[in-house]
């Protein structure tokens, strides 16, 4: 009886949650003339699904475009992440600085400035660095965000590798930079690998910096691309808005999930004291 | 130990130290702390779009803000989405994180479903919630209807009410995932033992409850609220995607009102100022996080 109770609200929430992607999917699929029928169910089809929406989001629309500007902005984005944020979680994490506590206290207020008190002044160095309406603009300022959070998981992730480890490589007859790259990287990495998944994420979701700063089509990444290109002034085409949202929700939440575990395990030893 | 030789800069863990710090410090320095600046210094400012050369301008931003009830809604509506959203955030969040404890077949799935609404991007999900609030083709709508409890259509996304009501909805659905992962976080790190010792010694179901389990896990609940609240507050993504303010700006809320003004309308000085008045609680929700932090470690 407890069991039943806890899986019909299991099934419950993940219903509440996920029930506008469910319905998004049925919708990507159906007929124009099913679709803007109200007296139509539309929990069904009727006539058959239609595949051709979708098509029409890959063949007639940038999507293809967005999707790429925001893989290639990503993986830059988190790669300077990382060459930035690695060394300083280590620092705070290992090199024992009587900074290091207000430092990560600092570094952890700064990830909670938002893009909303930023995009204003930003909008203009963008400009004056000739980078507006450039997806360049994003590379350059996505790691604001990204840093701040991967040097709070990455000094979580480096204070659960034993100290043993490095100070065997040290007596071994490497230097502490030696010790580093060669031991505690490679260990770390399980933790990188969350890092980077964590990172990614953020850059895709962004939305401000994106729109105030980049407006030609071609330029644009998904996060804006899709709620300002395919809604045409009074023309929304819906089916295919829906197969660009769902397209991009799955694949993210799949891989998140995976890693779900160790963000927890980062966020949680990033604010225990060494 | 290795000869004297190598005992150079990769050895001295303080300059070490600096050197590992220094990059991210002076990026996080160039395009946060100077933009930052910037800002404060902007709502001071003349700056538009066409005229970007900086003139002092004292409060003349500020004063025109007072004066504009646009700006009093979008203040008003700000705190209103923000106390509402953080509430029933935290109320949904501890439920949903005390199913998510426990343990079932077919979790895995249940877990990537419900987190959905959290690792999607907001744009996109917003998106979805556009056609799911139509208002001609909501679904809602149609199951209202055919129950019999409307006629027609409720239109919310264009009825002022209505309006706040599916903002409030859709921040409320995007971040109580994330609420349910800081509370399930938070559960898993509170040692049994304590609990095991309460019942031990005889206390009630009651008298652990309030004893025990909620001044325990009461840091991490004002953690998972105050991270609501600090995403609410800010976001002008839902807002803007849903209804763009709405035609009479009854959704309106400072940050999409700041970019109405300083993107679109070109007025950059006027929406520095506006996007200003976020900074004073945005400030006040750090420090209770960190205090809340603190208080964890203790346990």
């Amino acid at each position: 009886m407890r069991r039943l109770a806890l899986y019909a609200a299991a099934v419950l929430c993940a219903l509440l949650c996920a029930g506008p992607f469910l319905w998004s999917m049925i919708t990507m699929f159906k007929l124009n003339r099913d679709l803007v029928d109200t007296t139509h169910n539309p929990f069904w089809f009727d006539p058959a699904p239609t595949a051709d929406h979708v098509r029409y989001l890959f063949t007639d629309t940038a999507y293809l475009t967005f999707v790429w500007n925001t893989l290639w902005v990503g993986g830059l984005v988190v790669l300077i992440t990382l060459a930035f944020a690695l060394p300083a979680a280590y620092a705070l994490a290992r090199l024992e600085r009587p900074w290091a506590g207000w430092m990560a206290v600092t570094i952890f207020m700064i990830y909670l400035i938002p893009p909303s008190l930023l995009f204003l002044s930003l909008s203009r160095m963008v400009v004056a660095l000739g980078l507006q309406d450039s997806t360049w603009s994003l590379v350059l300022v996505y790691p604001t965000m990204t840093i701040p959070v991967s040097v709070w998981l990455l000094m979580g992730f480096l204070k659960a590798i034993p100290k043993d480890v490095e100070e065997q490589a040290m007596v071994d007859g490497h230097s502490r930079l030696g010790a580093f790259v060669r031991t505690v990287i490679p260990l770390a990495f399980p933790g990188i690998v969350a890092v980077v998944v964590f990172a990614f994420t953020l850059t895709a979701s962004e939305f401000i910096y994106a729109l105030a700063f980049v407006s030609p089509t071609a330029e644009k990444v998904v996060s804006t691309g899709v709620p300002t290109e395919l809604i045409r002034g009074d023309v929304f085409y819906w089916q295919s808005l829906q197969a660009a949202s769902v397209l991009v929700a799955v694949p993210i939440a799949l891989v998140f999930n995976l890693f779900l575990d160790r963000f927890i395990t980062g966020f949680t030893m990033g604010a225990v004291k060494a | 130990m290795t000869g004297g030789a190598r005992r150079t800069l990769a050895d001295r863990e303080g300059a070490l130290a600096w050197l590992f710090m220094l990059p991210s410090v002076i990026y996080i320095l160039a395009l946060v702390a100077v933009p930052f600046a910037l800002a404060v210094a902007l709502a001071f400012s003349d700056v538009t779009v066409g005229d970007p050369s900086f003139d002092w301008a004292g409060w003349a931003n500020f004063a025109r803000n007072f004066d504009d009830p646009v700006f009093w809604r979008a203040l008003g509506n700000t705190f209103l989405f923000t106390a509402v959203s953080m509430l029933l955030i935290v109320v949904f969040g501890k439920i949903l994180a005390n199913i998510l404890v426990a343990d079932f077949r077919g979790k895995w799935l249940i877990r990537f479903l419900v987190l959905l609404p959290w690792t999607t991007p907001v744009a996109l999900s917003a998106v979805a919630w556009l056609w799911l609030l139509d208002s001609i083709y909501s679904p809602i709508d149609w199951v209202l209807r055919r129950i019999g409890l409307i006629e027609g259509n409720l239109n919310w996304l264009g009825e002022p009410t209505l309006e706040m009501v599916s903002v409030i909805a859709v921040h409320v659905w995007r971040l109580t995932p994330l609420a349910a992962v800081i509370v399930m976080a938070g559960l898993v790190a509170i040692p049994r033992e304590i609990e095991e010792a309460a019942r031990m010694d005889g206390a009630g179901f009651w008298r652990r409850m309030f004893e025990v389990t909620i001044p325990l896990t009461l840091p991490v609940i004002a953690v998972a609220a105050l991270f609501g609240a600090i995403l609410t507050f800010t976001d002008m993504t839902v807002v803007y995607v849903l209804t763009r303010g709405g035609a009479t700006h009854s959704s309106e809320v400072l940050a999409s009102w700041a970019y109405i003004r300083g993107i679109s309308g070109g007025d950059v000085a006027q929406g520095a100022s506006i996007a200003l008045f976020l900074f004073p609680l945005l400030l006040a929700a750090a420090i209770a996080i960190l205090r809340a932090v603190r208080r964890m470690e203790v346990t």
